[in-house]
């Protein structure tokens, strides 16, 4: 079918066919990922009101399912305020320019054996760069609203994530190092290899286990890096508003939202492919293996996102001086000492991931 | 502090005991019934001597109670209630003006103990609302028209707490 497809659309578009492919392409990755978002933040509200023994949201449509529409019409609607004394140029630009990388970051991720946006062996390369973009938006956002809260907002918001980059890029690196690969399909399908996988239980093959002090150092840099509770100083509501978002209304205010909740969902995809197998099922034998690989990747990377939203009910906010420490002088230590174990281990008989 | 336990500090500390415990805690509570009642369909009991809106009594034979004594007048600690009164044909002490400002109201319940007939009372009906100012001034045909209205509830409520008075 795939083929048809091509051959006509070659016939039709001519030249511009690849172009046009693209696109479509494109538009079938972020319109489902635009809806996940909106119901990650139903969600998110629901397991909150879960762990506080509330029903969450229920008013709009059966058990609340049409909240998130009813809060994307009612952004939609409202109007974009530019302060007077706010750089309008860049104003825009702040948020244009954190919902890029959040959306652009998806191309290398690989939704099955076959199927990527782009399957390029720079993948992991790719994505670091790319989340290394986010900070600009936020900075750019913070400066260009020319207010004391948004500038504060920024600069934790700058101090944060590049400092929790360090000890994410370590982490990526020690997975670079066991499966001796960028391609993000290669480092799942590294995965799927092993003893245990040898025996059909997938899961004990997975990244997960024996980098699991790794592991967590990842998840909770992604906590950090994509801003969220407990690090959530960034936007701070009960001490600088919201941050480097107190100026910006309606739709403008909506794409960081929807950038911090795409995130979320990359940091959690981005586990689930570097350390749980991506799509590949936890026992590789029936009924495990009927199900499709892309349902066993979203049911991962749900499982991922339940965890930011359980974290976030649990934990109150770290102090500003504490999110630095655990930064600097634990992760990145934890990390480089545990860059050398890893070496080692490989260099040594018992390497287990040739 | 000495070696063994910092060395044990530092363990619990890289295996995130406290914050697994943490996380067990909400988790029970995530899988808990939840306690909320939903409003506006479900209703949590009221007591009955809840104080609510306010309401004029009449006895049975449909004369109004109240004889104008003004002791709910002078009770009141936020002057919400005004009383003018005059002899009626019959000779007897009636108001002509009973006016209760629902917005000056703190709802303490003074004006029905001080009453001598339980002519003026508080309803348990606490959803009620004005759209404009003037709509909660309560005059004393809107107090006799409540009092008509839910003197079934109002009757039932004053007998069932009538022995611990």
């Amino acid at each position: 079918m795939l083929e048809t497809v091509t051959t006509q659309g070659s016939a039709l578009f001519g030249g511009l066919w690849p172009v046009a492919w693209t696109l479509v392409k494109i538009i079938a990755l972020v319109l489902p990922l635009m809806g996940c978002v909106a119901y990650l933040t139903l969600w998110e509200r629901k397991a909150i009101g879960w762990t506080q023994i509330r029903p969450g949201p229920n008013r709009v449509g059966p058990w609340g399912l049409l909240t998130p529409i009813a809060d994307a019409v009612k952004l939609l609607f409202k109007e974009i305020i530019v302060p007077s004394a706010a750089n309008r140029p860049l104003f825009l630009l702040g948020p244009v320019m954190t919902i890029m990388p959040a959306l652009a970051a998806w191309v290398v991720i690989p939704f099955g054996p076959e199927v990527a946006l782009a399957n390029i062996n720079a993948g992991l390369l790719f994505l670091m760069a790319i989340t290394s973009m986010e900070v600009y938006g936020v900075i750019i956002a913070g400066w260009a609203s020319n207010s004391k809260y948004a500038f504060l907002g920024a600069l934790r918001a700058s101090a944060q994530m590049v400092s929790y980059e360090i000890a994410m890029g370590f982490a990526l690196v020690v997975v670079l190092m066991v499966s001796g690969s960028l391609n993000m399909t290669e480092i799942v399908l590294g995965q799927g290899r092993g003893y245990f996988a040898e025996l059909g239980l997938g899961f004990l093959s997975w990244n997960w286990l024996p980098l699991l002090p790794i592991f967590l150092v990842y998840f909770i840099s992604g906590l950090a890096e994509t801003n969220r509770h407990p690090f959530d100083v960034v936007e701070g509501e009960s001490e600088i508003v919201a941050g480097h978002m107190v100026e910006y209304s309606g739709m403008s205010f909506a794409m960081f939202f929807l950038a911090e909740y795409a995130n979320m969902i990359l940091v959690s995809i981005l586990a689930v492919t570097l350390f749980l197998g991506g799509w590949l099922p936890p026992i590789d034998m029936a009924p495990f293996n009927w199900i499709p690989g892309w349902i066993w990747l979203g049911l991962k990377t749900f499982v991922m996102a339940t965890m930011f939203l359980w974290i976030r009910a649990t934990f109150p906010r770290f102090r500003y001086d504490q999110i630095m420490r655990l930064g600097w002088k634990i992760f990145i230590p934890v990390t480089l000492v545990w860059l050398v174990v890893v070496g080692l281990w490989i260099q040594s008989p018992f390497n287990i991931w040739d | 502090m000495s070696a063994v336990t910092a060395i044990k500090d530092l363990l619990s500390s890289f295996m995130l005991t406290e914050l697994v415990k943490g996380l067990a805690l909400t988790g029970r509570h995530f899988l808990s019934p939840h306690i909320t009642v939903q409003y506006p369909e479900e209703k949590t009991p009221l007591s009955q001597r809840f104080r609510g809106l306010h309401a004029l009594r009449r006895y049975e034979n449909g004369e109004e109670r109240c004889i104008a004594c003004k002791l709910c007048e002078a009770v009141c600690p936020a002057v919400a209630i005004t009383i003018e009164s005059e002899q009626r044909d019959d000779g007897s002490r009636r108001t002509t003006r009973y006016d209760i400002d629902l917005t000056k109201c703190i709802f303490c319940g003074f004006c029905e103990e001080a009453c001598p007939v339980d002519a003026i009372v508080e309803t348990n009906i606490f959803e009620y609302h004005g759209e404009q100012r003037g709509d909660l001034y309560f005059t004393k045909d809107m107090l006799l028209a409540v009092g008509d209205r839910y003197e079934a509830e109002i009757a039932a409520d004053r007998k069932a707490d009538a022995k611990y008075r």
